[in-house]
């Protein structure tokens, strides 16, 4: 299902966390929101998703006015940076939490969502994990529960807010081509936030970059790197290699 | 716990550090004798004190003492007291400190200062409030007596006194928590299709639950000890509105000096059950962690 946001305004006290963003994402592709710290990716996301209410501008799926309408009904996947996965249920009540507060007219028999959970378990390859809590996991498995627990629910839409950003750098490797795999496979309309330009430009088929509250660029990865629309968007893609030498000193 | 985890952090120290913590042993070991010492003397000696005169004429002379009907129905209302309190401060205790931890609103920090309220007042003070507001001569004392309700000197007047001092306690310590914890998973919980009452039921609740219990507790104990507040709105009416250290007080009053701590050994048995309830709470949370 596409998504469409409107030049959405948010501000944050006085600051300007978003200033008239539109950006549009086809239906079935994966989108990457890339910028700065600070820029609004976040802010952006949870608007998507109802999790924060835009000053101004609209939110649209499918070309229908979602702007209005609350979190829980939105049908929207979102896998949070740090996982916010129910400390207290072990996997499997995780992954199964979705279901088991639908109304019960909606509501899976127990046994249909035995098989769901499992089935879903088995796609993020964590089927033998299904008995552990949260804290007997490592990052890489915390985030594949927290990706089946979002698909659960058979979302419309899938936002990931840093999804490798807590993760080290083979780890995010191996996840990010099977996330592109998986994406591959299900096909389900994605958007995705980071600030590492490489994540976003190898994995993304559109990328928009972000910059204190408005989108620079947007535009197919090659677009983006070939032809830098703007002085920004071109000193964020050179600065990069930079800051990894830093970062590796 | 922490003394553990502290030993275990004290592990990788340096030598220098290491004979440091050496010569602090004898520091260590005086500040502890201080600490027992001190323990001892303000609590369990008292606590000795209390069982040693309540059964210093035997066995016979207790049993008599706490089933004499005045003793019988101030222990049967100090029950009810709590019993009606409890409940209701643990609701609104809730209900503050969620309000309080996840949003930001006008009249939050005054919410928050009127929580502490009974912390700050005297429980005279407070009790002589509620004998201004509902008394006789009282703001709403007419109106309340036209309709034939009595608060004041009545056990209304009672649960309201304890209302009052019990209020922080579950709020106070549930603030904390939920600040902690942050909204991340009630987020999630929404996302995935929970209505309000579904996520504070599967994902707020049972993450805060040993800290409400803790609260609840505390709270507990407070109503049923609470002598100040409720003495001024009492009344002291026997077999009716004398609470269970009310009633310890008249009996010590009278020089029935044995029936008065047998009455006490009754209030120090509840209050050792809501201590050791504490501590096996505790167990169980460090356990869990
Ligand atoms: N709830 C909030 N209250 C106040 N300010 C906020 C809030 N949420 C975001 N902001 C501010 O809005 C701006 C954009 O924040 P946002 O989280 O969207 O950035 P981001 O691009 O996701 O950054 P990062 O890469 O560091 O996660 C920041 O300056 C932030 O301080
Ligand atoms: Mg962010």
């Amino acid at each position: 299902m596409s998504i469409e946001v409107r030049d959405i305004h948010k501000r944050f006290g006085n600051h300007q966390a978003l200033a008239g963003v539109s950006l549009k994402v086809e239906t079935g592709s994966l989108v990457a929101l890339l910028g700065p710290s600070g820029s609004g990716k976040t802010s952006l996301l949870r608007i998507i998703a109802g999790l924060e209410r835009p000053d101004a501008g609209q939110v649209l799926f499918a070309g229908e006015d979602a702007t209005r309408q609350d979190a829980r009904h939105r049908r929207v996947g979102f896998v949070f940076q740090h996982y916010a996965l129910f400390r207290h249920m072990n996997v499997f009540e995780n992954v199964a939490f979705g279901l088991r507060v639908r109304g019960r007219a909606t509501r899976p028999s127990e046994q249909d969502i035995q098989g769901r959970v499992r089935e879903l378990l088995e796609l993020v390859q964590l089927g033998w994990m299904a008995d552990r809590y949260p804290s007997q996991l490592s990052g890489g498995q915390r985030q594949r529960v927290a990706l089946a627990r979002a698909l659960a629910v058979e979302p419309r839409v899938l936002l990931l807010d840093e999804p490798f950003g807590a993760l080290d750098a083979r780890v995010r490797r191996q996840l990010r081509a099977w996330l592109r795999g998986l994406h591959d496979k299900i096909g389900l309309t994605s958007v995705f936030v980071t600030h590492d330009q490489e994540e976003a430009l190898s994995l993304a088929h559109r990328v928009a970059v972000l910059n204190d509250g408005r989108i620079e660029q947007e535009g197919t990865p090659d677009d983006i790197a070939r032809r830098p629309a703007t002085p920004f968007v071109a000193d964020f893609l050179q600065a990069e290699p930079v800051a990894i030498c830093h970062a590796a000193q | 716990m922490s003394a553990i985890v502290a030993a275990r952090r004290a592990q990788p120290l340096t030598r220098a550090a290491l004979s440091a913590s050496e010569d602090s042993r004898p520091v260590r070991l005086a500040l502890t004798a201080a600490a027992l010492g001190f323990l001892g003397l303000f609590l369990f000696l008292p606590l000795v004190a209390v069982f040693t005169e309540a059964l210093s004429k035997g066995g016979e002379a207790w049993v008599a003492a706490v089933s004499e009907p005045e003793a019988r129905a101030a222990l049967w209302l100090t029950l009810k007291v709590a019993a009606l309190s409890v409940p209701l401060v643990t609701v609104f205790g809730v209900a503050a400190a969620w309000l309080i931890a996840r949003f930001d609103f006008r009249g939050r920090r005054l919410l928050l200062a009127l929580i502490d309220l009974p912390f700050a007042v005297s429980p005279v003070i407070a009790g002589l409030v509620f004998v201004l507001l509902f008394g006789r001569q009282g703001l709403f004392g007419p109106a309340l007596a036209e309709h034939g309700v009595k608060v004041i000197f009545a056990v209304p007047g009672i649960v309201l006194a304890t209302l009052f001092v019990t209020l922080p306690f579950v709020a106070r310590e549930l603030i904390p928590l939920l600040e902690a914890e942050g909204r991340d998973e009630e987020e999630a919980a929404r996302t995935l299709g929970a209505s309000g009452f579904q996520m504070f039921w599967r994902v707020t609740l049972p993450n805060i639950r040993f800290g409400l219990l803790y609260g609840v507790i505390l709270a507990n104990a407070r109503a049923m000890g609470e002598f100040g507040a409720v003495s001024v709105v009492s009344g002291h009416i026997r077999g009716l509105t004398n609470t269970l250290p009310l009633h310890v007080e008249i009996l010590y009053n009278e020089y029935r000096f044995q029936a008065a701590f047998a009455v006490a050994s009754l209030l120090a048995f509840l209050a050792i059950g809501t201590l050791v309830a504490k501590a096996l709470l505790e167990r169980r949370i460090g356990g869990s962690r």
